[in-house]
């Protein structure tokens, strides 16, 4: 766990909605640089890639680009040392043909009509957050009753947790993913997690409802295992809660500071879609997806990477890389949709992105319609942001309507 | 303008068939794209070309005319 006085690591550094100064200044010398994350804190030199093309060079190339764990010390790269417990289901840290057997499994429960089906029921979940911010009167703090409140009630509704049980399990799930706390605490926590999850997929194998882990049992009951199933909903909440927190409570501060671009969009869903590709693209929360290590010698950006580099791409810098688009530090919600990388891209880009878009659609829409007179309670550079985190956001957001 | 799709790469993102309906599909089995138009309108080139500059599995490729645009 990082210290609070430990830098914060060079690739995760933000001003405001932009990559750091000194994170800029790497990316102006070329798109791919051996540097340290950490420096002076340990941080092993690496590569971090930061131009766009170069970035999905490397995401589209998983068999020179390994994401697959070293277990053991001494493991080469993508080796095939046991994997622990904790890691099973856990795709971003499989290489083919593993990879292949659960994403294939898994891709026909995320298409976009399927998440289409969770539509009216994410709309309700974003009502009853905006019931609650309204009755809770303004000032309030948007991160807490609406971006971070939407996520991890949208993921039970995806799973099939039942709704009594939601509190609890978003409960125990927070504490199995904090990084923060104890580890022995973390793995008490951890295993109240687990074991409800083994309790939810054992409920679902003898009595499968039309959720998503009801139809995977159905389609492919005998194709997992009970710990796949679990890993592959602790999956889902790595990477639907931090990410989505972000992009609810970066993107409305976005467009709170850009009223007159909002005003462009806020009434017409198709330029709505517009606007959260480009707000995708723009806030780029994740700051990189799993590191991958060089299988063997590959020169990209005129650099010689070695076999058993590790390899970070960097998402912020991908997605405001000029030869992307034109301009791309400044914001345009009406931009003609550009290939951002903020889902990834190639085997492991984001299995729930039509989720997610959907999810934030659905959100912003809500939020500027009952709060036509939405604005921030504080001056803009007075916001604090969240920047220990997989995923850039807002750590408290003071609006007033 | 002739549309290729190679199924082996889609990743399944549903994205090509979000962006030119009338293209492309995305299938209930595998969830991977269908192509319902191998020779798109012309009206839809520019569409069309979007959406495979922005799959993001490379598994949409153009030939033949307007295949590359302005
Ligand atoms: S955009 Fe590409 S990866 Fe996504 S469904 Fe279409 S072909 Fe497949």
């Amino acid at each position: 766990m990082p210290h609070e006085s430990t830098p914060v690591p060079l690739h995760t550094r933000r001003t405001h909605f932009d990559p750091a100064d000194d994170l800029r200044r790497l990316a102006a010398d070329g798109p791919v640089t051996r540097v340290s994350l950490a420096p002076g804190a340990g941080g092993e030199p690496l590569w971090l890639v930061t131009g766009h093309e170069e970035v999905r060079r490397v995401l589209g190339d998983h068999t020179r680009f390994s994401t697959r764990r070293r277990f053991g010390s001494r493991e080469p790269a993508g080796g095939d040392g046991e994997r622990p417990d904790e890691g099973v289901g856990l795709l971003m840290d499989y290489d083919p043909p593993e990879h292949t057997r659960l994403r294939k499994m898994l891709t026909p429960e995320f298409t976009v009509r399927r998440m289409r089906r969770l539509q009216p029921r994410i709309e309700n979940i974003v009502a009853e957050r905006l019931d609650a911010m309204e009755r809770a009167g303004h000032p309030a703090d948007l991160a807490e009753l609406f971006a971070s409140a939407i996520p991890g009630p949208v993921l039970c509704e995806l799973i099939g947790v039942p709704r009594d049980d939601r509190d609890d399990f978003l409960r125990r799930c927070h504490a199995h993913l904090a990084t923060g706390r104890g580890r022995q605490e973390r793995t008490a926590a951890g295993s109240a997690f687990t074991r409800y999850l083994a309790a939810l997929v054992a409920r679902q194998r003898k009595n499968p409802d039309d959720g998503f882990l009801g139809m995977l049992v159905r389609d492919h009951g005998g194709d997992f295992t009970d710990k796949e199933l679990r890993g592959i909903c602790i999956l889902l909440m790595l990477a639907g809660l931090d990410n989505i927190s972000g992009m609810l409570g970066l993107g409305a501060l976005a467009l709170l500071e850009n009223p007159d671009q909002l005003a462009l969009v806020r009434d017409d869903p198709a330029a709505l879609d517009r606007a959260v590709e480009e707000l995708l693209r723009y806030l780029s929360v994740p700051h990189a997806p799993t590191p991958r290590t060089a299988v063997e010698d590959i020169t990209l950006g005129g650099r010689l990477i070695r076999a058993g580099d590790t390899v970070v791409c960097s998402i912020p810098l991908a997605n405001r890389d000029p030869h992307l688009t034109a301009e791309p530090d400044r914001l345009d919600l009406t931009r003609e949709p550009v290939p951002h990388v903020a889902f990834g891209h190639g085997i492991h880009h984001c299995i729930g992105a039509a989720l997610a878009r959907m999810e934030l659609r659905i959100a912003y829409t809500a939020l500027l319609r009952r709060f036509p007179g939405l604005r921030l309670a504080v001056p803009a550079q007075d916001v604090a942001f969240r920047v220990r985190s997989t995923a850039y956001g807002v750590e408290r957001l003071p609006v007033t309507w | 303008m002739e549309v290729h799709v190679d199924r082996g790469r889609c990743a399944g993102s549903g994205l090509c068939m979000s962006y030119v309906p009338a293209v492309f599909d995305q299938s209930e089995d595998d969830g991977k794209v269908l192509l319902k138009a191998a020779r798109p309108e012309p009206g839809t080139a520019a569409a069309v070309r979007g959406a495979a500059a922005r799959c993001p599995a490379g598994a949409i490729t153009l030939s033949g005319g307007d295949a590359h645009g302005r």
